[in-house]
């Protein structure tokens, strides 16, 4: 099936966008993907295994986090996998709309 | 370094202000590039798109932007030959510099990350950091000059103006 790389892991995927990978389930598929490219491997999971917190996977248009056999889905040739990696943020700064004069620091 | 349209430019500083005293968000789709002799990155943006703010609980110091949200964005960047190259959001009331929590949620290596500071409801400063590095362990922010193209005329370089 099709795999979707984010822009920052396209360096590790010799610049493609999508990447066709064979594989009965997403777990089947994620390791035959970081065969291929095992650059990979350490920016999807952690050194247990797990996937990173802040990356996201999508089964067509389904977090798979959130599918009842998760990572053990069985998937097919015409399904396709996004990586999206979170984007948040914010001043984080306490209490709402405090003193403008509160300027952060140069790092902040 | 970030180029951007006038027009792209005055659309992310305007959505600051209307979302304001709530953080706004969005994504730059465009392509990234280097030029001449300089090995230093381009991010050349060529459509602005405005996202939900998710952090309801939190709107006016968090932003964060839905997964969900983000696919659509990028199956649309696909569908016209172009990348995500960067984010924006707004810093209600507070400087247009990245903040502990900005840092700690960048994981896009390679983008650029715009903050407007709007100030009691005015856009003010505009600043772009890209995130280099290569792992969650080395990264980090660096300022990053802004080129805003108007249309007929020569680039302008912008850093830390409105």
């Amino acid at each position: 099936m099709n795999i979707h790389i984010p822009t920052p892991l396209r360096t590790y995927t010799e610049g493609k966008e999508t990447v066709s990978i064979p594989g009965a389930t997403i777990s089947a598929t994620f390791l035959q993907l970081t065969a291929t490219y095992p650059e990979l491997k350490q920016h999807l999971f952690t050194p247990e295994g797990k996937l990173r917190s802040f990356v996201n996977v999508y089964l067509n248009d389904d977090d798979i986090r959130y599918l009842p056999g998760k990572e053990e889905t069985t998937v097919n040739d015409t399904d396709e996998l996004t990586i999206i990696p979170s984007i948040a943020g914010g001043t984080g700064r306490p209490g709402a709309r405090a003193s403008r004069r509160t300027l952060c620091p140069a790092t902040c | 370094m970030l180029r951007i349209q006038y027009a792209d430019y005055v659309a992310l500083r305007a959505h600051g202000e209307e979302t304001y005293p709530n953080e706004c968000c969005g994504v730059l789709l465009g392509k990234n590039s280097t030029e001449g002799n300089s090995a230093a990155a381009i991010n050349t943006v060529h459509k602005v798109v405005r996202a939900d703010n998710t952090r309801t609980d939190s709107a006016h110091n968090r932003y964060n932007i839905a997964p969900q949200e983000l696919v659509k964005i990028q199956r649309q960047a696909r569908g016209l030959g172009l990348d995500i190259v960067g984010f924006y959001h707004s810093h209600p009331d507070h400087p247009a510099l990245w903040s502990p929590t900005d840092f700690a949620e960048a994981h896009w290596i390679g983008c650029s990350y715009v903050i407007t500071s709007v100030e009691r409801g005015r856009a003010s400063i505009t600043n772009s950091f890209l995130l280099t590095g290569t792992t969650e362990d080395d990264k980090k922010f660096e300022d990053e000059a802004i080129e805003i193209e108007v249309a007929g005329t020569a680039p302008h370089n912008l850093k830390g103006q409105a």
